[in-house]
């Protein structure tokens, strides 16, 4: 099952066990999303729970923070992260807040899809990847999915959480295949995933850079390193602690992310562990992320923004010489 | 309850008292505010009381209503506890959000009070929203949205008149249009006719009233609440009134010609009601009584949020959210 197909399964379960939850958003009828991953569903469910909106971002934001506080569980499809910052005032000044502001008196269930990352040249407006921006508004969660099993997993997860919750599914692994189990139970937030064990060095990394990751860990198995590689899986709330276990035994961290590295999650991941860990380093944390250019089109140009296995593999050796 | 052609005395009595309550909140608020007892942003809705007033008359307790920046007139309307409400705007315990809102966010939900906003039009689309769930849920509530006529020129807005149009939905959109948008005179900044209009450029029926007339709203909003929860789509209400007082509670109004404001001021929703319930056999002795008992009542609230303790501090982390919480470090 694809990835595409796993937030689809975990979508129509939590619609056929609960009757309150719905989705709204562009495109979502007879073309399914803009990968398939809500092909059928009106068809189930009706027009009425896979709803097809108008271009109208706040609106379509401000609706479920509305239909959220007066009992339903809306899902919102943003189609791409570039667009949900047409929507940032009512996730920011709303969303995450009215719970706050109304001193616990009612809560927004919403969870709010916003695809990140480059795919196939879609440049500077269609291949961001802004998760850096939510983590810093306190009252979201944010949740990188980085395969098919966890896409349907914390999909369910994000749809029965009754605070509101940034999804960002990555678009270059709508098509990428893996098991999944049907039945699987909603995985908790905040858990990361030990992806491949090592004690040279702690890789901490999330969405698409897990498998590139991955690939490098190998390469680096062949070498003769053990690189210990650390799907964060959720950012906020993110598993600190799986992170300073890894780091005790390593004294390495390198983070990986596909983000603009300045302001970019791995400083803050960076930051915690040299705060609490700095006597244990055996070397300085390194970040790989892009560089602070907006994403262009051209192919050997966009090449320079993406992170490939040789330069994490390269880095790694570096920290560990 | 809705209004009949005449209402009876009995219920413009029942108006005139929350008007009197909603004056009298005000002007206590506005007051505390110059005087230092209260931080922050406090937006007087006095001279705009009948809006409030005679749509509210028209909602059950299940309806719902969103608010803005100007919204202890529509809490109260709708019933909240002016006491709380009062600890709320000292950023007391026992304020009716914990102290955590203010005045720009008070809100009491157990009365299907969406909230007031600091946001310009964020409650529209939010009302809007509210009356989504309410037909998803097959629900027979109703939902109003209150907002200026600022809110008029923002995108949101116009999202909303035609989100609410194209999927039917039970919603009142109720423009209270007191001429400006925070300091500067909306029609200096409005393009086309105005309200009316671009309810009209969504296909939404609307109706223009003195909004200074409680007795025009309560026709008028009992019609249009009729039709919504009739089931015949929403409907847009387009308030005429004038702001009394500056945006905020302390701005100098160097923006507002004296004698436009000495107009404005000359048309009192209140003495109006008053002047009604006069040729209505109702005493100037009990209307003065009623005036008093208004103010004691704020007076009373007003020392009640004077004396209440501060929010224990531990409460800043309560509410931001289950996972992921913070805590102190």
């Amino acid at each position: 099952m694809t990835y595409a197909q796993a937030a689809r399964l975990a979508l129509q379960q939590e619609m056929e066990r609960d009757p309150t939850v719905w989705a709204l958003g562009e495109d979502l009828g007879p073309e399914g999303g803009t990968a398939g991953q809500y092909l059928g569903l009106q068809q189930q469910f009706g027009k009425h729970r896979i709803v097809d909106t108008p271009i109208s971002e706040s609106m379509i934001m401000g609706a479920a923070i509305g239909a959220a506080m007066c009992g339903t569980r809306p899902v919102v499809e943003l189609r791409y992260a570039d667009f949900a910052i047409c929507a940032a005032d009512e996730i920011v000044n709303q969303a995450a807040k009215v719970r706050y502001m109304l001193g616990g008196q009612v809560r927004v269930p919403a969870v709010i899809r916003q695809p990140i990352g480059m795919r196939d040249g879609m440049a500077a407006q269609h291949s961001q990847s802004t998760e850096a921006w939510w983590i810093h508004i306190p009252g979201l969660v944010v949740v990188t999915p980085a395969t098919p099993a966890d896409n349907h997993a914390l999909l369910k997860s994000a749809i029965r959480c009754d605070d509101p919750v940034i999804y960002m599914e990555h678009k270059e692994l709508w098509n990428v295949a893996g098991e999944v189990d049907a039945a699987a139970y909603p995985m908790p937030f905040g858990t990361a995933g030990i992806m491949h064990e090592g004690s040279d060095i702690t890789i901490v990394t999330w969405s698409s850079m897990v498998a590139v990751s991955l690939a490098a860990a190998a390469k680096l198995a062949a070498q003769g390193c053990g690189a210990e590689v650390i799907d964060l899986r959720t950012l906020w709330p993110w598993d600190r602690a799986a992170v300073i276990k890894s780091v005790a035994k390593t004294g390495r961290l390198l983070v990986v992310h596909e983000a603009v590295r300045s302001g970019g999650f791995g400083g803050e991941i960076v930051a915690e562990i040299a705060e609490h860990m700095f006597g244990s380093l055996k070397t300085a944390p390194r970040r790989l992320a892009a560089p602070r250019t907006p994403i262009p089109f051209s192919e050997p140009l966009e090449n320079q923004c993406r992170i490939a296995d040789d330069q994490i593999v390269a880095a790694a050796l570096e920290m560990i010489e | 309850m809705t209004a009949t052609q005449a209402p009876t005395v009995e219920r413009v009595y029942g108006m005139f008292l929350t008007m009197l309550l909603i004056r009298a909140f005000d002007e206590a608020a506005g007051q505390a505010r110059r005087d230092g007892k209260l931080r922050g942003s406090v937006h007087e809705y006095i001279g705009e009381e009948a809006i409030a007033t005679g749509v509210c008359a028209n909602l059950l307790k299940t309806d719902y209503l969103s608010s803005y920046h100007r919204g202890h007139g529509h809490c109260l309307a709708k019933g909240a506890d002016p006491v709380a409400m009062m600890k709320e705007l000292y950023g007391k315990a026992g304020g009716v959000c914990g102290g955590k809102g203010g005045s720009m966010h008070v809100a009491d939900f157990s009365l299907g009070i969406l909230g007031a906003n600091g946001v310009v039009a964020d409650g529209v689309t939010m009302a809007v929203g509210a009356a989504q769930a309410v037909k998803l849920r097959g629900e027979n509530r109703v939902v109003v949205a209150f907002f200026g006529d600022g809110a008029l020129n923002r995108g949101p807005m116009l999202e909303a008149l035609n989100w609410a149009r194209i999927f039917d939905l039970p919603v009142v959109f109720v423009c209270e249009d007191n001429a400006y948008s925070d300091k500067t005179r909306t029609s200096s900044v409005t393009g086309g006719p105005g309200a009316l209009a671009r309810a009209a450029a969504f296909g939404i029926p609307a109706e223009t009233i003195d909004g200074n007339d409680v007795l025009a709203v309560d026709a008028a909003a009992s019609r249009l609440i009729g039709d919504v929860r009739a089931g015949r789509g929403p409907r847009f209400l387009h308030a005429r009134t004038y702001r009394w007082r500056g945006h905020l509670a302390w701005d100098r109004g160097l923006y507002r010609d004296p004698a436009e404001v000495a107009r404005g001021t000359a048309d009192d929703p209140i003495a109006r009601t008053a002047a009604w319930l006069n040729s209505h056999g109702v005493s100037s002795a009990s209307i003065a009584g009623e005036r008093e008992e208004a103010t004691a009542r704020i007076e009373a609230a007003i020392a009640a949020a004077e004396a209440a303790p501060w929010p224990d501090v531990k409460t800043l982390f309560d509410d931001v959210q289950d996972i992921g919480a913070p805590t102190w470090q």
